[in-house]
């Protein structure tokens, strides 16, 4: 690429000058820190875009395919390093597109920034060419949002808008700027935001409190813990071990928890909710403590409400305070940060095992193992299944491997099998369940994290709603490894028609195209694999290459994802099959 | 759980785009706003909202979680109606005529406690606070006469108890 000489103006802390205010904005991305932004160019964010061109050696910026595609990059960006992620695009339609990407990001508490352009502030509420009133649509979707209609608001808007993205419960937050607010000229200063009078990101704990849960904790017979991903936002990982290890609490995780604490921890005992493990479910009615960490009782983890736990005193453990009380009620809340509060009640928990209790997870997961588990990894049958692809993938990575998955069967699947000895390492589209999630999270989750091996698990049919960022993949060369489950089907749809809709698979047969020579058109090395004596060595061959890689391969087109709550049933009522 | 009226305070900084992401609130949990009134507070640049909903206990205190959240509320607060001083106001239009045709009109102007904030040839107009069913009262009493103009504003209202706004603005501010 030509490289452009720019005399540039050497700009240090506080001290003042007169830039424009799109070049302003790329100094507040550099004073955050920001080294990387997805986005898409038009025209009422070009003097942007000009600056990124003249920027282009300190700030990289990446042309996905499609805005959706940048904000899900920014999400797998800003989940694999627990930074911010940037995503910026124009006005009108770029901006629409950004909201399935700041809605997945807002109900998984993501730390975004979008950045749009809009027309020039004498054109606003005209109707103008691309016009659309982003602030109003993305007001729900975001945890805050503001345009700028003045170069002298930037700075200060920028950094408001960086920091309340991260702190506290982190989530996506929208700044429009229009056209003329970046052609301004004006005298330019950046100072960190430290905090907003209005706002307290997070509460203080309560010792009381504390020391209720741990009395609580240590009187417990069954005590039980699920924890959520406000301990890997919180970076809690450590006290949660020490606290589940003192005390000999089973825990089990939300599938945005999932990776906390390593997948072979005797402790952790897997997954709850509507295709998690069988034991946490179940066992979860008849805990006697229930002790919730960083989760908000979605409804796909605690199934039929007024049937959940209702034997338990319920701990919450919540850094939002609208989070209390409104789905679960809790016994005892203790907010604040998970890393402060844990770690506080640490000290005064005592001493404890739980064999018994212990055991029955144990019990229960041999169950689950003879009539599921063994059936999804070792099948016995000639078609290959979504399981063993996943268990193929744990043995050639170690473990180690960021898996990024789509959402439908294959993710399930994958967040049951993977195995993880690092946090931060299951990028999924929980709260929002986003078909076309996966690809371009991949691409962020690997340019957030160069060291590490970056595997995505897409189904046909949601692979076919982002595929163009293979351009992404393709152009840069991001070292992603591409995993399609191809069981020809919206196979998680289908599932449900077959349970509850007698078979009438209404839309959910795929007629798919060739996805080996589509990749092959981006230039990316592909296989198909359709028997299983292929299955180990095309898998090892992917994990060993150092370049992207394409891999489909074809499963069983009807399999089910068992166990499964029914939506409507109580956790006890998880069907094994 | 029994719905009952809550008042809901919202103490925010002044914001363009919040009674918005607040109105959002309600919408996305189907609960009507049955009243709304935004103003200033008793604090400089501080404004509030008053929110009058019809709704059960559990869900107040939902909404007021949610509200409390968004970055520019200060602070959210629900009374039962027994917990706060409330009053609407109203203003009826009357043609001028009537003062003087009908005398059972200046009876209902004396007992109503209402005020004559205006008279002009063609018109009067009478402004009356107090408790949505005493305006609703002096509606049905004017009614028969004819009405040109009537118009009730939401409720305002402040709380028996103290709301310690001010010392959370300095506690967030030593944050
Ligand atoms: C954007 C979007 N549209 C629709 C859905 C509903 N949905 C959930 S899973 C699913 C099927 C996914 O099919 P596929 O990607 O092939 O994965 P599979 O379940 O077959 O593994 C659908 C349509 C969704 N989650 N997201
Ligand atoms: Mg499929």
């Amino acid at each position: 690429m030509e490289t452009v000489h720019v005399k540039q103006k050497k700009i240090e802390k506080d001290t003042i000058m007169k830039i424009t205010g799109a070049e302003a904005i790329i100094h507040c991305l550099l004073a955050e820190d920001v080294e990387l932004v997805y986005g898409y160019p038009g025209g009422a964010i070009m003097p942007v875009y000009d600056e990124f061109y003249k920027f282009q050696d300190k700030l990289t910026h990446i042309l996905t395919r499609h805005e959706q595609g940048a904000t899900h990059a920014a999400q797998g960006y800003a989940r694999v390093s627990g930074r911010v992620g940037v995503a910026i695009a124009t006005s009108g339609p770029g901006a629409t597109n950004l909201v399935t990407g700041l809605a997945d990001a807002q109900i998984d508490s993501t730390p975004m920034v979008c950045l749009t352009g809009q027309v020039p502030r004498h054109l606003l509420g005209s109707d103008a060419f691309q016009e659309t009133d982003i602030i109003g649509i993305s007001t729900p979707v975001t945890k805050w949002n503001y345009q700028i209609t003045k170069a002298s608001e930037i700075p200060e808007v920028m950094a408001k808008a960086f920091y309340i993205a991260k702190s506290g419960r982190p989530g996506p937050v929208l700044i429009d700027i229009t056209k003329n607010a970046q052609f301004e000229e004006f005298e330019f200063s950046y100072k960190k935001c430290k905090g907003v009078r209005s706002y307290k990101p997070v509460p203080k704990p309560n010792m009381e409190t504390l020391e209720k849960a741990a009395e609580l904790i240590n009187n417990a017979k069954k005590p039980f813990i699920v924890w959520g991903q406000g301990v890997i936002l919180g970076e809690a990982e450590e006290e949660l071990i020490s606290v589940v290890e003192k005390a000999g609490i089973p825990a089990a995780w939300t599938i945005m928890g999932e990776s906390a604490i390593p997948t072979s921890h005797p402790l952790n005992v897997g997954m709850v909710g509507m295709h998690g493990n069988y034991g946490p479910n179940m066992l979860t009615n008849e805990c006697d403590v229930l002790i919730a960490i960083g989760m908000r009782f979605d409804d796909r983890v605690t199934g039929k409400l007024d049937e959940y736990a209702q034997q338990a005193k319920v701990i919450h453990f919540e850094i939002d305070p609208a989070e209390i009380n409104k789905n679960v009620t809790a016994d005892v809340p203790v907010l604040g940060n998970s890393k402060e509060t844990l770690g506080l009640l640490l000290p005064l928990l005592k001493n404890n095992t739980h064999e018994g209790w212990r055991d029955e997870f144990r019990k229960k997961y041999e169950i689950e193992f003879e009539t599921v588990i063994k059936n999804d990894i070792h099948p016995t049958k000639d078609k290959l299944t979504m399981g063993e692809v996943i268990e193929e993938i744990n043995l050639a990575s170690k473990n180690k491997a960021v898996i990024v998955t789509d959402v439908g069967q294959h993710q399930m699947i994958a967040c049951r099998y993977a195995k993880f000895e690092q946090s931060k390492s299951n990028i999924t589209s929980g709260g929002l369940g986003t078909m076309g999630f996966a690809l371009p999270a991949a691409i962020g989750a690997k340019q957030g994290a160069m060291d590490r091996e970056v595997v995505a698990i897409i189904g046909d049919g949601g692979y076919q709603m982002t595929i163009q960022e293979l351009g992404v993949i393709f152009q840069h060369q991001i070292p992603v490894k591409i995993v399609v489950l191809n069981n020809d089907h919206l196979g998680m749809v289908r599932q449900w028609q077959e349970l509850f809709f007698d078979k009438r698979y209404a839309s959910t047969v795929m007629v798919n195209p060739d996805f080996v020579k589509i990749a092959e058109g981006y230039h990316i090395e592909s296989k198909r694999v359709s028997e299983r004596k292929d299955l180990k060595s095309t898998i090892q061959e992917m994990i060993a290459s150092d370049k992207p890689y394409f891999l489909e391969v074809k499963v069983e087109k009807e399999d089910n994802v068992f166990p499964m709550i029914p939506s409507g049933a109580a956790v006890s009522d998880i069907r094994l099959k | 759980m029994e719905k009952q009226w809550f008042t809901i305070s919202v103490y925010s900084e002044n914001n363009v785009g919040l009674l918005n992401r607040i109105s959002g609130i309600f919408l996305k949990r189907h609960i009507n706003i049955e009243s709304l009134n935004v103003s200033k507070s008793e604090i400089d640049e501080v404004s509030k909202f008053t929110i009058v909903v019809l709704t059960t206990e559990k869900w107040v205190h939902n909404i007021v979680g949610q509200i409390e959240k968004q970055i520019e509320v200060i602070k959210a607060f629900y009374h039962t109606d027994e917990e706060t001083i409330y009053q609407e106001s109203a203003l009826f239009k009357i043609e001028s005529a009537l003062l003087f045709d009908e005398r059972q009109i200046q009876n209902i102007i004396k007992e109503s406690n209402s005020q004559i904030v205006t008279v002009a040839r063609e018109f009067f107009v009478l402004a009356k606070s107090g408790r949505r069913h005493e305006i609703d009262e002096m509606h049905d009493l004017l009614k028969p006469f004819g009405i040109m103009q009537f118009v009730r504003s939401g409720r305002i209202s402040v709380t028996k108890s103290e709301m310690q706004i001010t010392a959370l603005l300095e506690e967030f501010q030593h944050n």
